[in-house]
């Protein structure tokens, strides 16, 4: 009897039919897509995107090119070289990040004594040619000047959990 | 009428021919052009997406999408067509027209209305089944002039796929012959025409070949399910794989143009072609637009719906389900026929 | 009239180089596909002579089918030319032997006294309503009918011998059988069973430990 039954069910089309009726309800169903250029999905205050050098409200740079972050970094994205400073303070004179080989895994970040590099909610960049995505000191540090409130902001959200 | 028949003199009926051919053809490319949109749009739709709607005509807004087609077209007509260093130059450039060809051929002797057909010819049924069985040399050619593993592949698949269905096809279209007493195309559609509307359609004594002619008619344009020469997943593009381009764009028209002749044939056959469902309304043309564009939808439908087919899966449904149930069918109807207990004439 | 004698000339060239390239082309795919050409123009002339029942089921069967599944064997060949060469000299004797009888055959037929071409004139014209298949089917069912189901009768048993010639089961061939795989249901694969959920046991004692070393 059974034999029978799956016989008939096979042959009668049910089981494809189910699956039509349920691509056929959804053809009705309210569209989830983010219509991305004019809708944006929201953001974490802890998202990882572009990277940033940030400064001490009196301008002074926070790197003291102590090296962690090129220490961490997995996919040695990171390239720094440092000189002593007419003051006597150890800064960096070369500070790139090749973002062709980062993998935004926020390592530098963590380990960054004086939260000088950090990464920014900026997804949407690019380069047109070879080289547009090495990222140098100026670049990073102009960065960090133009997003330094957002910046500041969202280390103080997720200070709470830290 | 009578001016041009002058200009043209003993050539006119070459001239009023090619005329008839590029008012069918035109239309169909169009048609082609828009069914890539609407796949689309109906695929994203059923996966809760909205499809293309960025390309629009002059900026307009709601016209989002509707210029997609155009945008594709253009694009694949300035890519360069790069040919193989191994391939067979003359059969890789023929074998696109070859699977074209016959996707267009096919339409002389479809009937769009009693007296609108381009060639009221007697082997009609015949003719279409010989025209479209043509059509897997251009996938076979295609496969072996690319001289690639995967297309080869993607051909021989194509090849036996294609030749299995189309027995059942064929015996699905013998149940529509015995309905008709015609090969004619435009006999079979009258035929089809009793007092009561859609119940006098052959769909219904016919119902198991019109499942087993629309499931054949998917595979037999290596559709979704029954895509393996294409099976992305495991021999990246099937027999398409070395095309880029023009000629790329060529084997596409022809799948799409050949899923429009797979569903007017349907519409043709089982779905009473330009009759009107119900019997107070007049039949005409815009009824078999209606019954295609419903086939074609079914089509999507499908593809949106089931995953691939295995191919040993494939081969299993055609030669032990269809064939089969296609003889057992004729033999019933056939049967029945000859009692009195037939409600159809 | 004379359009249909350019037609016929056109298709005949055709159809003998198509012929001619087929048993010289080096390439047996080019010669299958060359195959294949002959064949369409050859059922271009049956169009010509009204017969457009068989040009049309020439086109089905033989080019729909079966040089489909000839070019399907064909592509998977290996050939390699030179073997093909070595015999040319020892098959030239009968391959002569056999053109040679074709062509005395053909000449007989076309030229002979008694069957001269004269004998068959062209078939007059049918009427606007004469239909090719239904006589044909007509003939085949009634005047024919033996000859046609004994026939089919013999095709059957080639089909059958073929198949049981070539159908060997190894035993140690692992196959999937899809009969039996879509038939599977949820019930005879997974088994659902309620459990409580278990605390871990504890820890064993030291004391066992060094009990056994």
């Amino acid at each position: 009897m059974n034999r029978i039954r799956e016989f008939f069910g096979t042959f009668l089309l049910f089981e494809l039919l189910k699956g039509m009726a349920i691509t056929g309800r959804h053809l009705f169903h309210r569209k989830i897509t983010v219509q991305f250029p004019d809708e944006k999905t929201p953001q974490s205050p802890r998202f990882r995107g572009l990277h940033a050098l940030r400064r001490y409200p009196n301008g002074e740079e926070r790197c003291i090119a102590c090296k962690l972050c090129e220490a961490v970094c997995p996919a040695l994205a990171i390239t720094i070289e440092s000189e002593a400073r007419a003051d006597g303070t150890r800064r960096t004179t070369r500070y790139d990040i090749d973002l062709t080989k980062c993998i935004f895994c926020g390592f530098c970040e963590e380990s960054c004594p004086v939260d000088s590099i950090v990464e920014t909610r900026i997804f949407e960049y690019h380069g047109e040619r070879r080289g547009d995505l090495v990222y140098t000191k100026e670049m990073l540090l102009a960065i960090g000047d133009r997003y330094e409130e957002q910046i500041a902001k969202d280390r103080a959200d997720d200070a709470a959990y830290r | 009428m009578e001016f041009f028949s002058n200009l043209f003199g003993p050539t006119w009926p070459l001239v009023w021919t090619l005329a008839k051919i590029v008012a069918i053809v035109l239309p169909i490319m169009g048609c082609v052009a828009y069914l890539t949109l609407a796949e689309r749009k109906v695929i994203g739709f059923m996966q809760v997406r909205l499809g293309p709607n960025r390309v629009t005509f002059f900026g307009i807004r709601w016209l989002g999408g509707l210029a997609q087609p155009i945008a594709d077209a253009l694009k694949l007509l300035t890519k360069e067509i790069i040919i193989p260093s191994g391939a067979n130059k003359v059969l890789f450039l023929m074998a696109p027209v070859l699977s074209l060809m016959p996707a267009l051929a096919a339409w002389a002797v479809i009937p769009f209305d009693p007296e609108l057909v381009l060639a009221n010819v007697d082997a009609g049924l015949l003719y279409v089944m010989a025209i479209t069985s043509m059509g897997v040399y251009g996938v076979i050619i295609a496969g072996w002039a690319s001289n690639s593993k995967y297309a080869f592949l993607g051909c021989l698949r194509s090849a036996a796929q294609i030749v299995s269905y189309e027995i059942a096809m064929g015996f699905a279209l013998v149940g529509v012959l015995m309905m008709s007493h015609s090969l004619n195309l435009v006999e079979i559609v009258k035929q089809q025409q009793g007092g009561l509307g859609a119940l006098s359609w052959n769909f219904i004594p016919l119902f198991p070949m019109f499942i087993v002619y629309l499931i054949s008619g998917v595979a037999e344009t290596n559709r979704a399910p029954f895509d393996v020469a294409e099976g992305e997943s495991e021999i990246v593009a099937g027999f398409h794989v070395e095309y880029s381009g023009m000629a790329f764009a060529v084997f596409f028209l022809a799948e799409y143009a050949n899923m429009i002749l797979v569903s007017t044939l349907t519409a043709v056959m089982f779905l009473g072609g330009w009759l009107s469902p119900v019997p107070f309304l007049p039949d005409g043309f815009p009824w078999l637009v209606g019954k295609v564009g419903f086939v074609l939808f079914l089509f999507l439908w499908f593809r949106a719906t089931f995953p691939r087919y295995r191919y040993d899966q494939i081969m299993r449904l055609g030669w032990k389900v269809f064939i089969p149930v296609t003889l057992v069918w004729l033999m019933v109807i056939g049967g029945w026929m000859q009692t009195p207990y037939w409600p159809w004439k | 009239m004379s359009f249909q004698l350019a037609v016929f000339y056109a298709f005949a060239l055709i159809l003998v180089f198509a012929a001619l390239r087929v048993i010289t082309a080096r390439n047996p795919v080019h010669a299958s596909l060359f195959l294949v050409l002959a064949f369409v123009t050859a059922a271009g002339l049956w169009m010509l002579l009204e017969a457009e029942f068989l040009a049309i089921t020439l086109v089905l069967v033989y080019v729909g089918a079966v040089m489909v599944l000839f070019l399907f064997v064909v592509m998977m060949l290996d050939i390699n030319i030179d073997r093909i060469r070595e015999g040319y000299w020892e098959y030239l004797v009968p391959a002569l032997v056999v053109a040679g009888t074709m062509l005395a055959e053909m000449t007989l037929l076309l030229v002979g006294r008694s069957l001269r071409l004269e004998g068959m004139p062209a078939p007059a014209a049918k009427a606007e309503t004469y239909s090719n298949t239904k006589e044909l089917g007509r003939l085949i069912y009634t005047q024919y009918v033996y000859a046609f189901e004994i026939a089919s009768v013999i095709l059957l048993v080639a089909i059958v011998a073929a198949i049981a010639l070539t159908m060997r089961r190894r035993k140690d061939s692992k196959y999937q059988d899809p009969a039996r795989q879509v038939v599977v249901r949820r019930a005879d694969r997974v088994r659902i069973v309620a459990m409580k959920s278990e605390k871990p046991a504890a820890p064993a004692a030291p004391a066992s430990e060094q009990a056994a070393p």
